[in-house]
């Protein structure tokens, strides 16, 4: 029986640029930006990296193929470096390859970026390509605002709560990020909103508006990982570890078999089910002190809260509206204002999870720090909800 | 009872948005006041969607209702508006029908009369099979032009055959002269016609009666004795003074759908003829009529076999599936006859693989999905593995058709992110009756009627078009039910 890589991996730095309308930056300012914060943090120089995982999902559109551009980029001299593509769940994917690495002692250090420049392709929202030669022939070409919307129509056929009453729980979702974004200097979007706003909002994909979905930005972020012997050999207190990273993938069964509603993530349940497993969680809603998950879309983030088991099946939309999930609710969720308001540049965006995790288990979260979290969740999902890659993480502090 | 070749079934299609003819008179009020008397009633329009191809397709579909498509032995489309000059058109129509490859196939093009010159070639060389005979066209039209308020997009399909023949074809006779009342020269996308009275007089009015007459001398069968006169004309009047110089019943003559189709062109007298079959007689005659460069007569008798024919929505069903549109400018742009900027998602790059479309042309164009042979699981796209977890034997998917089974929304969205040429976009997840499930594209959905659980039916359209390139690829896409 596999036992997992609880405890057996440390964080000993990590570094995230500012995310946003970078118009002064290419991607390799970003990466630079954040590996500086890293190095730093880690007090580490280059030399002692082992082996990276570098991620990045739209990497026609700024840094091209292969692990060349960071290896370049960061002058990373005579070490492996693997290049991870994993749709949206990128980040927690080059983690993933990092944590691994020094789990297996194959390495003493690996280092784990995301990296994505979308500002540059002159789209409000993700690019539009080609989906490969068979899929171009019948699949929709749809956004995904228009395959995550759907979750909406589904949920409340399924649970048969009203749409009104799905919207203003998803409003909710978009104003508690908005207000949690505030307080985040290097988010994308930093103003608070009122519900009026959200709810009257220009509409993107029916029933999704404009606040509804989140921004879509330039941004790296990056982790150093060690064994916990070695973090505490560099002398390093407060040590935060990997207790579980779990991932799943469609197979197909959403999108082709007759089993799934429509409703929820097939995937983020058995990823969670597993992490929870990995990290001997017994009651995620009791042991959780906060999350960070992915909501590319309010309805996504709704959704997400009964798919990690911590709302009950058909519970999110009250859980939400009873602020459970705000800054001073019984689980605070995306404190660093989530995807919606720090922002979405798509292969950072798991780094940037755990980097606020990083940040909120050490007490150096500024103004937005929690009391005294010891077990954080970030939950980094890919694709659409019909055919998607979950990524789990549970990651905390040493006992 | 000789053997005698004759029709053995009919369907027809019209596009569900009909263009409101006031709103197009309202659009041009500014430079042409004088349209105004135009402004009456309603004419089809395909929607961004549709072509020949696809509106021949499901013609055929109303048409051959449950027919076994193995008895079909060859397949012909006329039309003078063929989305390809070269590639064969029908050859596409007759892959979304899944008619095999083992028939004859021929595109007919080049005049009005593509519709009744190809059927007479087709009557007369079908032999002992069965022929599908199809008709569509899709014309535009100058903006501000009498055409704009006159053409209509249709199409109407026939099996001819030699058993269960409704209607016998009696004969034809066809005129031939180099009369241009109009012409639309390679390349162009509008005709350019001459002034209409000397077309009533010099065309029609000489044309007509010495095609009928000398096929009427040929079959020996009376003017009096026509109790269908189907000729399409958009000139008023022309109907009632030809039927009255050659003697045919001025009850016999059939209306040309000018108040709420319009003139379909090369598919309109097919057309009209199948609106005839729907409610003729058995004994009755029919005169099929069309006028260009020439012209084509072709006589019919209606047999008793046509009151056993299968009932299918038809004509009538057709035109009562229609839904007013006032929106002249969605029109021109699914014309193509102005350039709406619909932003970057528009300038997607829709090359096609056609190695990868020839693969998978049966699942893609006949829309078959599979069933596993173990567990029974219907599933699309047909893989090597059987979807169902508790399955996933491999290599044992059957092929099975999608087209036809019944489905339902089980979710959806309106897409007002991603680019449509006619915004919002709708899609969702499809549940088919079967089991099998798809994520596809909607069409003709009217936004106040759209829920999850809704029934909905499979039509063939086009899925995007590669304008750098000249071509476009079809699929299914999922429409109401009713």
């Amino acid at each position: 029986m596999a036992r997992g890589i609880k405890d057996k991996v440390a964080i000993v730095g990590m570094g995230c640029s500012s995310f946003g309308e970078r118009w002064d930056c290419g991607a390799e300012e970003l990466m630079v930006e954040a590996f500086e914060e890293a190095l730093a943090d880690a007090g580490i120089d280059r030399s002692q990296i082992e082996a990276a995982w570098f991620g990045t999902a739209f990497e026609k559109v700024h840094v091209g193929v292969s692990g060349l551009p960071m290896a370049t980029t960061l002058r990373l001299s005579g070490i492996p470096i693997t290049r991870v593509e994993n749709m949206c769940a990128t980040g927690t994917e080059a983690l993933r390859g990092a944590a691994y690495a020094v789990a297996s002692g194959a390495v003493d250090i690996a280092m784990a970026m995301g990296v994505e420049k979308l500002k540059d392709t002159g789209y409000g929202g993700l690019p539009a390509g080609s989906k490969g030669p068979f899929p171009d022939l019948w699949v929709p070409n749809g956004s995904a605002p228009g395959n995550f919307a759907q979750l909406a129509t589904a949920y409340s056929a399924k649970h048969g709560i009203s749409s009104a009453d799905v919207k203003q729980a998803m409003a909710h979702v978009s104003w508690k990020s908005h207000q949690n974004g505030a307080k985040n200097e290097k988010a994308h979007l930093r103003k608070a909103v009122t519900m009026e706003t959200i709810m009257d909002a220009p509409m993107i994909a029916e029933p999704l508006g404009l606040f509804d979905c989140c921004g879509v930005s330039d941004g790296s972020a990056c982790a150093i990982v060690t064994t916990p012997e070695i973090a505490k050999a560099m002398g390093k207190t407060d040590i935060v570890t990997i207790k579980a990273l779990q991932l799943c993938l469609s197979d197909g069964t959403e999108a082709s078999f007759n089993s799934w509603d429509g409703s929820h993530f097939a995937t983020t349940r058995i990823a969670s089910k597993k992490a929870y497993e990995e990290a001997g969680i017994k009651n995620p809603r009791e042991e959780i002190s906060m999350l960070e998950v992915h909501d590319c879309f309010s309805i996504t983030e709704l959704v997400t809260m009964e798919d990690l088991y911590i709302s009950e099946e058909g519970g999110a939309v009250k859980d939400i509206l009873d602020g459970f999930y705000d800054a001073d609710g019984g689980i605070p969720c995306q404190i660093d204002g989530g995807l919606k308001c720090f922002g979405h540049p798509i292969g950072a965006s798991g780094l940037r999870m755990a980097y606020e995790m990083y940040l909120q288990l050490q007490g150096k979260a500024g103004e937005r720090q929690l009391k005294d979290p010891r077990i954080g969740l970030t939950h980094n999902l890919g694709g659409a909800p019909h055919n998607n890659v979950a990524a789990v993480a549970v990651i905390g502090r040493l006992d | 009872m000789t053997h005698n070749v004759g029709i053995t079934a009919f369907g027809a299609y019209l596009p569900k948005l009909r263009l409101d003819r006031a709103s197009i008179a309202a659009s041009h009020a500014w430079a042409m006041p004088g349209l105004k008397g135009q402004g009456k009633g309603e004419r089809t329009m395909a929607d961004w969607d549709e072509d020949s191809i696809t509106m021949a397709v499901e013609a055929a579909r109303d048409c051959l209702q449950d027919t076994d498509r193995s008895t079909i032995t060859g397949a012909q489309l006329a039309s003078t508006t063929l989305p390809f000059a070269d590639r064969l058109n029908v050859g596409v129509v007759a892959a979304g029908l899944n008619l095999g490859r083992n028939i004859t196939s021929m595109d007919v093009s080049g005049s009005q009369r593509a519709g009744t010159s190809g059927l007479i070639a087709a009557l007369r060389g079908s032999g002992d099979g069965v022929m599908l005979f199809m008709v569509a066209d899709t014309r535009k039209a100058a903006p501000a032009s009498i055409n704009e308020f006159q053409f209509g997009h249709g199409a109407a399909a026939l099996t001819l055959g030699v058993d269960g023949v409704i209607a016998n074809f009696l004969g034809s006779n066809t005129v031939t002269a180099d009369f241009v009342d109009h012409f639309r020269g390679s390349g162009q996308d509008e005709d350019y016609g001459w002034e209409q009275r000397w077309i009533r007089d010099e065309g029609y009015m000489k044309i007509i009666p010495e095609v009928v007459s000398g096929l009427l001398d040929s079959t020996g069968v009376g003017a009096g004795d026509i109790d269908h006169f189907v000729m399409p004309c958009t000139i008023g009047r022309v109907p009632a003074g030809v039927t009255k110089a050659l003697g045919i019943k001025p009850e016999a003559i059939r209306d040309t759908m000018a108040a709420n189709v319009g003139d379909t062109g090369a598919a309109h007298a097919i057309l009209m003829l199948a609106h005839a079959l729907e409610d003729a007689k058995p004994g009755e005659k029919i005169l099929l009529v069309q006028f260009g460069q020439g012209a084509d007569a072709l006589l019919f008798e209606v047999t008793d076999a046509i009151t056993s024919l299968p009932k299918r929505p038809g004509v009538s069903g057709a035109i009562a599936r229609g839904r007013t549109e006032k929106e002249y400018m969605k029109y021109l742009s699914f014309q193509d006859q102005v350039k709406i900027d619909f932003g970057m998602r528009a300038e997607v790059d829709n090359k096609t693989a056609l190695t990868t479309e020839y693969r998978k042309k049966d699942m893609i164009t006949g829309f078959m999905g599979g069933q596993c042979s173990q567990c029974g699981t219907v599933q699309y796209p047909r893989t090597l593995y059987c979807v169902n977890p508790n399955c996933k034997a491999h290599e044992t998917q059957e092929p099975i058709s999608f087209a036809d089974t019944p489905a339902a929304v089980m979710s959806y969205t309106a897409d007002w992110l991603s680019y449509s040429p006619s915004p919002p976009y709708y899609y969702g997840q499809v549940q088919f009756e079967n089991g099998g499930r798809v994520m596809m594209g909607f069409t003709d959905i009217d936004p106040d009627d759209i829920a999850v659980g809704k029934s909905l039916k499979m039509v063939f359209r086009i899925k995007d078009f590669d304008k750098q390139r000249g071509y476009r690829r079809y699929f299914w896409k999922a429409a109401p039910a009713s």
